[in-house]
Formats: structure tokens, sequence, C-alpha cells
């Protein structure tokens, strides 16, 4: 290839020429990456280590077994595979849209980071419904000899090892679990959400810019680019989620 | 151009139909990764197994986990066609995860059996004996 031989024969760092070849934004947008990655990476260790400290640890197939509209259905990680599938699926439309930016397809780069943005918000309202389940839905839970119904918050965890007494509706009741795992969760898939949120707002800036024609009178779509850096990155950032707090 | 330094020398050639493709081809791996990856850990629920095979199976969804992220980063971020120097500025630093994992897990179950074999009568009844070995530290 023409351009590998002109890599291979410049000098970067003779001076005159940017010796990482990239635009100084993009630049950037790689380092607040990585240093995001190590706040990321932070928060899950930390959970890690905690939950590495505890005898006990609820088993994720039977906290996250709900999905909307079905009752009390059992279905295990049906719905996060849903959400991570609307992640993937979006990150996909992102590519497209850089893709179409490179060629300077103006309506292709519209098309795309519209339903980028749809898969974004799709992804916030799943995550708002789990939470509002998990908060709002209780169990019996055996407390201080007395049986009390909780959900899951910050405060409260009533997925512990079950209890050797049976509820008046016939189902066994369990015991308070360890309560880091309510407000690790919330930490975490709260934080991720967070930017999400932030990810579908610089999203809707790209795409109201791109209507407006701003990048073909500028002659590049290298800020499509940038966003699309960051996009990318949530996704990769709910990998991680994922694994730590839905698969193991 | 006014400015005497030029950001970029070379842009990355746009690319057609391959470079879609290519895109595709990644789409379908790694829902294919993810589909695996539910099916394990499905298995570890819906079938009774030995807690060794349960861990096995765990590194194995961690090791899947990983080369989703090289996928998403490598061709949706297009890190593998930057320059080396630059790939490895960012690369280089997250090593430091190696070490940030191990020893922060082996801390959190050291915790666990710390807790696990602490009995507050024998630090009561032998306070002389432990004193100077926590001296020596």
């Amino acid at each position: 290839m023409a351009t590998a031989q002109a890599h291979a024969d410049t000098k970067w760092w003779s001076g005159g020429k940017s010796p990482f070849n990239v635009e100084y934004g993009k630049l950037m947008m790689w380092y607040f990456l990585m240093s995001d990655a190590f706040t990321f990476g932070a928060f899950l260790i930390s959970y890690g280590t905690i939950r590495f400290s505890q005898n006990y640890w609820p088993d994720p197939n039977e906290v996250f077994n709900a999905f909307p509209l079905a009752g009390h259905a059992n279905l295990p990680l049906a719905f996060v595979s849903l959400m991570t599938f609307i992640l993937i699926v979006s990150s996909v439309t992102m590519v497209l849209a850089v893709h179409a930016g490179h060629n300077m397809d103006k309506k292709g780069v519209i098309k795309w980071m519209i339903w980028t943005v749809i898969g974004g918000i799709a992804f916030l309202s799943c995550q708002a419904w789990e939470w509002a389940h998990l908060i709002t839905g209780e169990h019996a839970v055996l407390i201080n000899g007395e049986i009390e119904n909780i959900g899951t918050t910050v405060t409260k965890n009533p997925w512990g090892p079950a209890a050797n007494v049976a509820g008046h509706d016939g189902h066994h009741v369990g015991t308070p679990g360890p309560v880091a795992f309510g407000g690790y969760f919330f930490g975490i898939t709260g934080f991720h959400g967070f930017h999400v949120l932030s990810g579908v707002v610089i999203n809707i800036v790209m795409l109201i810019m791109a209507m407006n024609g701003t990048f073909e009178r500028k002659g590049q779509y290298w800020m499509i680019e940038k966003a699309g850096l960051y996009w990318h990155f949530v996704d990769l950032v709910w990998v991680f989620v994922f694994l730590c707090f839905y698969l193991i | 151009m006014e400015h005497a330094i030029q950001e970029v020398t070379f842009h990355h050639e746009p690319g057609g139909k391959e470079v879609v493709k290519k895109i595709i081809r990644t789409t379908i791996i790694l829902s294919v990764i993810t589909i695996i990856e539910l099916g394990m850990g499905l298995g570890m629920y819906a079938i009774p197994m030995a807690a060794g095979l349960k861990l096995f199976l765990k590194g194995v969804i961690v090791i899947l986990s990983i080369a989703k992220a090289f996928y998403i980063v490598g061709v949706f971020m297009h890190l593998g066609e930057e320059l080396k120097n630059l790939i490895m500025t960012i690369v280089f630093p997250l090593m430091l995860f190696i070490w940030f994992i191990a020893a922060f897990l082996y801390e959190g179950n050291s915790w666990k059996n710390l807790r696990n074999t602490y009995s507050p009568k024998q630090s009561v009844t032998a306070p002389a004996a432990q004193q100077p070995a926590e001296e020596k530290h």
C-alpha cells in the first residue's frame, strides 16, 4: 500500500509535523478515554475486592431474572442481554456514521447518527426500568426474627442466603445479603449510565451540526470521529460492567 | 494553510465496501461471543457443577470479554490503524491493570480469610504473645 510505504519513510520525530499523525482533539480524546478507563477500572476492582472479601455474594441469575410485561416469569439474564445487544448495535451504527463521514456522505452521517441516538435512548430506558424494578421489587427477608419486605437499594439487600422459613405465600424466605451489592451495582451502572446520557447529548449535538452542514463546510467530519470514540468507549465499558455484574 | 505545522500528514484512505464488510464481520463476531458468554452464564445457573468447573467457566468468560474489548478498540475505534507509537502510549499505561487487579483481589481474599479465622477470645487471652510479632513490621 502506498500509504504504508509513506509511513515507513517518514521521519516522524524530525519536527514540522505531528509525530502521531492525528489531529490534536482526537489524540486528547484518546488520552481522556485512557484516564476514564482507569476510573472505571478502579470502580470495578474495588467491587471485586469487596466481593472477594465476602463469604456470600448474590447469584446474578437470581437477581436479574425479570423482563418487562413478563410478570413473575423466571428469565435470568434475558433483559440484560437485550440491553447489551442494543448497545452493540448502536456502536455499529456509530461506526457506520464515522465511515459515511470519511466519504463526505452527509445523508449517511445523519441517518446513522439518528439510529445511534435512538439506540442510546433505548439503552437508558432499559436501565431506568431495571433500576425501578430492583428498587421497588420487594422480597420477604428474615431480619431479627421478623419477616420484612425489602427491595434492593444502597442500604438494603434482600438477596442473602435462604432462611429455613417459609413465607405465608409458600415462597422461601431469604436473609439479608451483603449491603455492598446494591451500592456497587447502582454506583457503577449509574456512572456508566451517566456516560451513556452524556454520549447521547454529544451525539445529538453532532447530529444537529451535521444537519446544518457545519462539517460539510469544514470539509471534514472529524468531530463525528471523536464523538464516535467516546461512544465506542461507553460500549467497551459496558462489556466489563456486563461481565462483572451479570455474568460472573 | 497559515500554520507551519501540519497536524495530519497522511489521511487514512476512505475505503468503500470492504470497510462496511469488515464492520459487519466484527458485529457478527461480537454477537456470537456475547451469545456464548450468556450460554455459559446460564449454564452455571441451570446445571449443577463443581466449584472448580464454575471457576474455569468464569475464567473463559473473562477471556472472551477481553477478546470483545480487543475487537471494539481495534476495529470500531480504528486504533489498529494508528501509528505504533500512538498505540503504545495508550496501551502501555493500561498494563498497570495487571498488578492492580491481582493485588486488590488478593487483598480482598485475605480480608475474608482473616475475618473467618479471627476470634476475639484468642486476642484477649494472648495479647502478650502477639505484641512482639507486630512490632517487627
